[in-house]
């Protein structure tokens, strides 16, 4: 056979200058009309360090005033005896009102989120990381939905748990296991179909998180244990996922924190507005504490009066998903700081 | 012809097949089965667009029609019609039928006759609002001045203009975009390029406790408090509008493109910051002139995804717009956008009818909206990332 000798493509060529002369073009100073130019260049320097320090520091700031705000007029009326009860006599009495059923109604959906997504997303960051061949279309292809995923708006995963799990799993459902029911059991909203409808919202922000923790784990454990005579399922199963439990509780963790303080996927998958005793089945809807937000901050009959319950259910929905997300900020920075000690 | 290697045929076969699957039929079942699980994402996307445009095809295809029918039979023909067909005509069930005596169908028939005569003007109830056309040109309707958008789904005659809601969308949007990209990328310069590490350490994770901050609260914050303080401020007439709605929309903005920006702009090897520096630049002059364009297509993709975050947040909109479909590029109207629509309105709509279906289409629209843009940040990033690391 004779040797393939690589001819230069002229196209190509033609590409490559175009591409340089517009680097040229952005890396000279004099070619960019907006950079500084300045006799002493350390005077520039520091006016705009300070600039976009200044920009950081402003949206830290906007972040404090929030939560500041927040705080200072939620605190007052946050109480044992708001967490604690119900809203059996009404919703908008500001004396009576509680939420707990908003409680039970979020992190009931969270917590059956959690059991749909952590496996499927730790499945495909262990092939994404473990088996996956790094640059094969597979790897790209799952690489691109998974980051596709991630970008689809909650109102359309909240368009698609009424299309595809009401209507046509629910259905479908109610005709197979319930013929001639006049009422559908499955066909409606409920909590299940809310829980699948975060889960698969939440399935990038597992995947990515665990296949971070996957990539921390140096080549050598696994070496190590497949020179020892493990086959690659064993190590995977007893080296690598115990190793890489941080970084799946911290995606676990993200996910929860995400899907709790999302409303729009849940408006028309499960949520009520107002429900008089907690969902006893996976097929009742749920009552929930951001919709309650919601509510109660658009539809109150007089919302001067409601204030204080208003605040207070934000200052409780933010402790949950707050507390939640500094835990994993916590968790991950360790790891990454672990990361860089290794590599 | 050289002869092979054992290894030439790993891997080669459609799920890898030859790999001596026979030898560890465990191995090789747990491996297709952890492949097969991982196909999920990619079935995701395929069945969220599937099972959002199937709800929406009739609608693009154009096989509804919304025209009110105007039809009217005298009372003269009354023997001409046979019962089921006056039972369809005067929308009566066969229980009401039976009840009824000549006379009082009859005058039924006569009020109908009346209604007919009274409606305004048959041009507009002829119309089918759900065409495309309809949808997207401006419609002389009876009693305005010159041809407008609207969008009333719920006025007499059902009007499915979505020209509003696009305006509504685009202006929140660039509102958010021109409050938060600034703010985001000068941060995110900072802190990637000239904060040192100590405070670096602090300042990354505490910008990204912003991205923790549910949507909702988002949207609470600037209809409570927000909407209030910069009334006072600019003494502008809506309470609520697209400004309020747009600063508020940038505060989720705003972590997504700091994240990845910073991303991109770390990514630059750090040769190229050291070679500029002993060059005698000073540390902005290398952040701003070396760095700065070597990670700009990072940044565009951080514009991107910044861009397709704001079309597609619904509570802070739904909370903090005011809702009102008005066609103007005010700012400081009160303004509708697409999700807040979806949002406010899909409970009311009947199952199946023109309404739902066309929710559905806005919310397919959103999804290639959000796809396209994700496309694009993804092969962006892609070929930066290959050409940085090519270059380290």
């Amino acid at each position: 056979m004779p040797p393939n000798v690589p001819t230069p493509q002229p196209t190509k060529l033609a590409q490559a200058q175009r591409r340089r002369r517009w680097k040229n073009l952005l890396a000279t100073p004099e070619a960019m009309p907006w950079s500084f130019q300045s006799e002493d260049p350390q005077i520039g320097s520091k006016f705009f360090t300070g600039l976009t320090g200044f920009a950081a520091l402003l949206i830290l700031a906007i972040l404090a005033v929030i939560l500041g705000n927040i705080c200072y007029h939620g605190i007052g009326g946050v109480s044992w005896r708001f967490i604690t009860s119900g809203t059996e006599s009404d919703m908008f009495d500001v004396e009576k009102a509680g939420v707990l059923p908003m409680i039970f109604g979020t992190a009931a959906r969270v917590i059956l989120m959690t059991i749909f997504v952590i496996p499927i997303g730790v499945t495909t960051a262990v092939y994404l990381t473990e088996y996956a061949h790094a640059g094969s279309f597979f790897t790209r292809v799952i690489r691109g939905a998974v980051n596709n995923l991630a970008g689809v708006p909650s109102i359309v995963f909240g368009l698609f748990g009424l299309g595809f799990f009401i209507n046509f799993v629910g259905q479908h459902m109610d005709d197979l296991l319930r013929p001639g029911a006049a009422e559908p059991l499955y066909g409606q909203p409920a909590i299940i179909w809310a829980s699948l409808t975060l889960a698969v919202m939440t399935l990038p922000v597992v995947i990515v998180a665990t296949e971070e923790s996957l990539k921390a784990i140096p080549p050598g454990l696994r070496e190590a244990s497949l020179a020892l005579g493990a086959t690659k399922l064993e190590t995977v199963l007893q080296i690598v996922l115990p190793q890489a439990l941080p970084g799946i509780l911290t995606g676990g963790i993200l996910a929860v924190s995400r899907a709790a303080g999302e409303v729009a996927p849940i408006l028309f998958t499960g949520a009520a507005y107002y429900m008089a005793t907690l969902p006893k089945s996976l097929t009742d809807q749920f009552m929930d504490l951001g919709y309650h937000v919601f509510i109660l901050s658009t539809q109150s009959p007089n919302v001067e009066k409601t204030r204080p319950i208003l605040f207070a259910t934000v200052l409780v929905l933010l402790l949950l998903t707050f507390t939640l997300n500094i835990v994993a900020i916590l968790v991950r920075a360790r790891m990454r700081k672990k990361m860089r000690a290794l590599h | 012809m050289p002869k092979k290697t054992a290894n030439a045929n790993r891997s080669i076969g459609w799920m890898g097949l030859k790999r001596g699957h026979k030898a560890r039929p465990v191995e090789w079942i747990a491996e297709k089965a952890i492949f097969l699980v991982s196909l999920s994402a990619i079935v995701m996307i395929f069945l969220i667009f599937l099972f959002v445009a199937r709800e929406a095809l009739p609608v693009a295809l154009g096989k509804t029609d919304s025209a009110k029918s105007t039809r009217v039979i005298p009372v003269a023909e009354f023997d001409k019609l046979s019962p089921p067909e006056l039972m369809e005509y005067l929308g009566l069930t066969a229980k009401q039928f039976k009840a009824m005596d000549k006379d009082t169908l009859k005058e039924l028939m006569l009020v109908k006759v009346e209604a007919g005569a009274e409606a305004p003007n048959d041009k507009d109830a002829a119309v089918d609002t759900t065409s495309w056309s309809m949808m997207l040109k401006p419609y002389q309707w009876t009693g305005y001045e010159r041809p407008e958008y609207i969008w009333q789904p719920v006025s007499e005659i059902h009007k499915y203009n979505l020209v509003p809601l696009f305006i509504g969308s685009l202006k929140a949007t660039i509102v958010a975009l021109l409050f938060a990209v600034p703010l985001a990328l000068g941060a995110a310069i900072y802190v990637s390029q000239l904060a040192n590490p100590k405070v670096k350490e602090w300042l990354k994770p505490g910008i990204e406790l912003l991205a923790g901050i549910p949507s909702v609260v988002l949207g609470f914050f600037g209809l409570i408090i927000m909407a209030t303080l910069f009334q006072g401020v600019f003494g502008y007439e809506s309470r609520l509008n697209a400004f309020v709605a747009g600063i508020a929309l940038g505060l989720s903005v705003i972590p997504v493109v700091f994240s990845i920006a910073e991303d991109a702009l770390t990514s630059v090897p750090r040769s190229f910051t050291q070679a500029a520096l002993a060059l005698g630049s000073s540390k902005w002059q290398a952040a701003w002139q070396i760095v700065l364009p070597a990670a700009l297509p990072g940044v565009f993709a951080a514009v991107v995804l910044g861009f397709g975050r704001a079309i597609g947040e619904t509570m802070v909109v739904l909370m903090a717009s005011g809702n009102a479909s008005i066609v103007s590029w005010n700012l400081f109207d009160s303004t509708r956008t697409m999700t807040a629509t979806i949002a406010a309105e899909l409970a009311e709509t009947v199952f199946g009818g023109h309404h739902y279906r066309i929710l559905f289409l806005i919310g397919a629209l959103l999804f290639l909206a959000a796809f396209i843009s994700n496309m694009i940040a993804d092969v962006v990033i892609h070929r930066l990332k290959s050409r940085l690391e090519g270059k380290a």
